[in-house]
């Protein structure tokens, strides 16, 4: 199962992140790398589009959680967009839904 | 040993290396067999995939401390009234107790579990759950309350493991020879 990530910096501040397939402990690492990278290189506003990701487990969720502490720690943020219900059932179960801004178009998330 | 008293049967039983990348051939294997054996909504066989994985992902973690050529045990049972998806690792074991608490999710505190959330994640998303754990290993028994499936299937048949793209999956958890048990 490879993880699909495409960055779009064509709409600043923001950086959107697109992600595709399925993110679990063998495909995570993958998506902390490509955060912690973008924090590196001076983005703030990061926007994770989750639209195409397939499957999410808690380990997904502790690369979103720790990229999300990083870039606010940076005075950024990241958010997500996200309409699967299945996806968005495991930031509800866990409570996270509340932790994190969720739109439901990439639009809508990068007008803040 | 099985999880039930009485008449129960093993539907499949798979032995995983504790590496990352079978977590996701696991996740196939158990789903299919669920959407074959059971009758399930399609969201109710998203959640046991979601526990499953949670479970297998502890039970790689635990074996990071030991042995890469111990196995993880999947296995799935049935009767005539529940699905069971045991998940059995041979890492040091923990002490349920000992389990950190997370704070309300309203507490700014709660985002310093990065994780830990794989077995709150699975309490919520099965019928029952049990965990048992010493220093030989960790198990952890799911349970689903559904009957079986109806589309024809009688106790006596087993999962027909053709219905299953195991070779896209081996390939895609980039197993090489030296790990094929």
């Amino acid at each position: 199962m490879d993880l699909g990530i495409e960055v779009d910096e064509s709409r600043p501040p923001h950086v959107v992140v697109e992600v595709r397939g399925e993110v679990d402990i063998a495909t995570a690492p993958k998506l902390r790398e490509k955060l912690v990278e973008l924090a590196s290189q001076g983005a703030q506003q990061v926007v994770v589009d989750l639209d195409a990701v397939e499957f999410l487990d808690s380990t997904g969720l502790g690369v979103l959680i720790g990229g999300m502490k990083r870039l606010r720690g940076l005075d950024g943020d990241l958010t997500l967009v996200c309409t699967s219900p299945r996806i968005l059932k495991v930031f509800e179960i866990t409570g996270l839904n509340r932790a994190f801004t969720i739109y439901e178009t990439v639009d809508a998330a990068v007008a803040g | 040993m099985s999880p039930f008293d009485g008449s129960s049967e093993t539907v499949l039983s798979l032995e995983i290396p504790p590496r990352a990348e079978f977590v996701a051939v696991a996740r196939l294997v158990v789903s299919t067999a669920a959407k074959s054996r059971r009758e399930l909504a399609d969201d109710r066989v998203a959640d046991l995939t979601l526990a499953l994985s949670e479970a297998c992902t502890n039970a790689i973690e635990a074996h990071d401390a030991k042995d890469e050529a111990d196995r993880v045990t999947v296995r799935v049972d049935e009767d005539d009234e529940r699905l069971v998806v045991t998940v059995e690792d041979r890492g040091p074991g923990f002490d349920l107790m000992e389990l950190p608490t997370h704070p309300a999710v309203t507490d700014p505190d709660r985002l310093n579990f990065e994780r830990g959330l794989g077995i709150p994640i699975i309490r919520n998303l099965v019928d029952e759950v049990t965990f048992t754990s010493d220093d030989g290993g960790t198990k952890v028994s799911m349970v689903l309350h559904c009957p079986p499936s109806v589309a024809g299937m009688g106790p006596d048949d087993l999962l027909d493991l053709d219905d299953v793209d195991l070779d896209a999956a081996w390939d895609d958890a980039g197993l090489d020879d030296e790990v094929i048990p």
